[in-house]
C-alpha cells in the first residue's frame, strides 16, 4: 500500500451523523427479508455484516444504496453523503474492449460526469489508485486479460477514485486469494482511518474477528450488533441459525408497528434448522 | 505502365465519368462514418440481431409513408423512424412489464411489423417499388437523399460523442452507471434512436434487407483485429467505406445489383479477417512457442 493514498482521498469530509436505521423492513412478495431492523452505523466505523444465507445481508446493502424500496421504516443520514457500492456479482462485461486505466477512470464520474475533460491530474490520480492496489504496470492491459483477483483489485482502485464517505462492500473477498484479500483489507482499514464509514458483508468470521471492530449479526433482524468480540459468540451464532431459511408460506401478518416490539429472538414459527452450521472457531 | 493505367481507369473511371457513381460513393461515405460506429456499439451490447430485427421493423412505416405520398423521401423517412421507434419502445415495455424477455417481445413486434409492411407494399405498390424498398437505390441518390444521409451522419456523430461515456458504461458496467448517474435511460433510448435513424439512412441506400449489413459486418470484422474501442470504431468506418466502394465498382463492372454486392464485399472482409486476424480463428490455435513468464 502506498503512503500517498491518503492524499488521493483527503478531500472526503468526515461523515457527520452516521447512518441510522429506523425499523427498516424490506419484503419480497410480502415476505420480510429484513424485518424491523433498527440501529446505527457510527460515522467512520468499520462494520462487518455476517449471518447465514438468506439473512438479508445483501438486501441490507441494497436498501442502504437506495436500490430497493423500503416496505416500512426509514434510513437517516445518507442524503448528504456520497456512497460507493461494490456488489458481489458485478455486471461487468469482461469482454468489453477497454484498458484497466480507462475502466478505473470511471471512478472519477463524480468529478468528470459524462462530459468532463480528462486532465493529466485525473490520469495521475488513476495511476496512483492502481499503484495503491498493487497494479502498477497493468494500466494498459485490456480487462479481458485480468484474473479474478486482479479484477477485484482494479475495482477497488475504482472505489478509491470514487472517494465516497460511505462504502458498501458485498463479499469483496469471495473469489480472491490470501495476499490479495490482505492487501484489500489494509486498504479498507485505511479508509476507516480517513473517516469513511465502511460496511462489509463477509462470510469468513476469522477475517471479521481480525479486522473488523464492529459486527452486525443479521438473521432478517439484528441478532446482535456491536463490538465484534461481544457479537460473535456461540450463543448468538446459534440463535442466528434458528432462522428458517425458506420463507414460511403461511406466515401470519406482522402486526408490530413499534420497532421495539420486534425483539432479536427468532419468530415463534421458526423451527431449529436440523443441520445448523457448526460454530466456526 | 499500361496495366497500371487500365487499373486506374477501372477504379477511378466510373467515378470520374458518372455523376450517379460519385453520388453513390458520397452516400456510402456518409453511411460508413455514421452506421459503422453504431454497429460497434450494437456488437458490444450484444444487440447485433436486434439491429437486424429493427431493420425489418421499419418497413411498414416506410410503406405507409409510400401509400400516403408515393415515393417521397420525407414521408418514407418519417414513417420508418416512427415504426422503428414504436417497435423499440413497444418491445421494451413488454419486456419490462410482462413475463416475456426482450428478445421474444422484439421478435413478436418486428414480425408483426414486417408482415404488415410486406402486405401493404404487395397490395398497394408494384414490384418495382417493392424492390426499391427491399434493396434500396444507392445508384439513384438525389440531392434530397444525400442531404438526409448527411444530416443523419452529423446527428449520429454529435449525439454519439455526447453519449459516448454513458454508452460505454452502459455496455461495460450498467449497474455502476445506474449508481453514479441518471443518464442510463438516456444512453439506452438515445442509442436506440441513433440505431433507428441509421437504419432508415441505410434503407434508402441499401434497402431494408441489407441496411444492417453496413453496421454489423464492419464492427465484427474490426473486432477480429483490435481490442480497444476508438481504434475499433475508426477501423469499422474505414472497412465500411472500403467495402462499399469496392462493391460499387464490382457491381458497375459486372452489372450486378449494388446492395448485395456491397454486403458481400463486407462479408469477404469478415471471412478473411476471421481466418487471418489475431483474435479470429488463429487465437484458438496452439502456438509453436511460448514466453517464459
Amino acid at each position: 500500500m502506498s503512503e500517498s493514498l491518503a492524499s488521493t482521498s483527503s478531500s472526503t469530509p468526515p461523515a457527520s451523523g452516521g447512518i441510522a436505521l429506523h425499523s427498516v423492513t424490506v419484503t419480497y412478495q410480502r415476505h420480510p427479508a429484513l424485518h424491523h431492523l433498527s440501529g446505527r452505523f457510527e460515522p467512520g466505523s468499520m462494520t462487518a455484516v455476517v449471518g447465514p444465507n438468506g439473512a438479508g445481508k445483501t438486501t441490507l446493502l441494497r436498501a442502504l444504496a437506495g436500490d430497493l424500496l423500503l416496505q416500512s421504516g426509514h434510513v437517516d443520514g445518507l442524503a448528504a453523503q456520497r456512497m460507493a457500492w461494490l456488489p458481489q456479482h458485478s455486471e461487468i462485461d469482461r469482454g468489453f474492449p477497454i484498458s484497466v486505466r480507462e475502466m478505473v477512470m470511471h471512478g472519477l464520474w463524480h468529478q468528470l460526469g459524462a462530459w468532463g475533460w480528462r486532465r493529466a491530474s485525473h490520469r495521475a490520480a488513476c495511476d496512483q489508485a492502481l499503484a495503491a492496489v498493487g497494479m502498477t504496470g497493468m494500466e494498459q492491459r485490456p480487462i479481458d486479460t485480468l484474473s479474478g483477483g486482479q479484477m477485484q483489485r482494479a475495482l477497488f482502485a475504482r472505489l478509491i477514485l470514487e472517494d465516497a464517505s460511505v462504502i458498501l462492500l458485498d463479499e469483496p473477498f469471495a473469489a480472491v486469494d490470501e495476499p490479495t484479500s490482505a492487501d484489500l483489507l489494509r486498504l479498507i482499514a485505511q479508509w476507516q482511518r480517513e473517516g469513511k464509514t465502511v460496511i462489509t458483508v463477509l462470510h469468513d468470521l476469522r477475517l471479521v474477528r481480525l479486522h473488523f471492530p464492529q459486527t452486525l449479526l443479521l438473521a432478517r433482524q439484528a441478532v446482535a450488533w456491536g463490538p465484534t468480540d461481544r457479537v460473535l459468540t456461540e450463543a448468538n451464532w446459534l440463535r442466528a441459525q434458528h432462522m428458517r431459511e425458506p420463507f414460511d408460506e403461511h406466515a401470519p401478518l406482522c402486526v408490530h408497528t413499534e420497532p421495539s416490539a420486534c425483539t432479536a429472538s427468532p419468530p415463534a414459527s421458526a423451527q431449529p434448522v436440523k443441520e445448523a452450521l457448526a460454530w466456526p472457531r | 505502365m499500361a496495366a497500371l493505367s487500365s487499373l486506374f481507369q477501372a477504379v477511378a473511371g466510373p467515378f470520374i465519368e458518372f455523376n450517379f457513381m460519385r453520388r453513390a460513393l458520397l452516400g456510402c461515405l456518409l453511411l460508413s462514418v455514421s452506421a459503422a460506429p453504431v454497429g460497434v456499439f450494437l456488437m458490444l451490447r450484444r444487440m447485433s440481431l436486434t439491429g437486424d430485427a429493427m431493420a425489418h421493423a421499419i418497413l411498414p412505416g416506410a410503406a405507409i409513408g409510400y401509400l400516403a405520398a408515393g415515393l417521397s423521401l420525407t414521408a418514407m423517412t418519417i414513417g420508418g423512424v416512427i415504426a422503428g421507434l414504436g417497435v423499440a419502445m413497444g418491445s421494451g415495455l413488454v419486456a419490462r412489464h410482462t413475463v416475456l424477455r426482450e428478445d421474444t417481445s422484439l421478435a413478436a413486434f418486428y414480425l408483426l411489423s414486417l408482415a404488415l409492411g410486406v402486405l401493404i407494399v404487395s397490395v398497394r405498390g408494384n414490384s418495382v417499388d417493392l424492390l426499391h424498398v427491399l434493396f434500396g437505390t444507392v445508384l439513384a441518390l438525389d440531392d434530397a437523399a444525400l442531404s438526409l444521409l448527411g444530416g443523419i451522419a452529423v446527428t449520429t456523430l454529435v449525439a454519439g460523442a455526447l453519449l459516448f461515456r454513458p454508452l460505454v458504461l452502459e455496455c461495460l458496467d450498467p449497474g455502476f452507471l445506474r449508481r453514479v448517474s441518471a443518464l442510463s435511460p438516456l444512453a439506452h433510448y438515445g442509442f436506440l434512436g441513433l440505431l433507428v435513424i441509421n437504419l432508415v439512412a441505410g434503407f434508402h441506400a441499401l434497402g431494408t434487407l441489407m441496411a444492417v449489413g453496413l453496421m454489423v459486418l464492419p464492427a465484427a470484422t474490426a473486432r477480429f483485429w483490435l481490442r480497444s474501442l476508438l481504434p475499433l470504431i475508426l477501423l469499422a468506418s474505414a472497412l465500411a467505406l472500403l467495402a462499399s466502394a469496392s462493391g460499387l465498382l464490382i457491381s458497375y463492372h459486372a452489372d450486378w445489383p449494388t446492395s448485395p454486392t456491397i454486403v458481400l464485399c463486407l462479408g469477404v472482409a469478415y471471412l478473411v479477417s476471421m481466418l487471418l486476424a489475431p483474435f479470429g480463428l488463429r487465437a484458438q490455435q496452439r502456438s509453436s512457442s511460448h514466453l517464459q513468464a
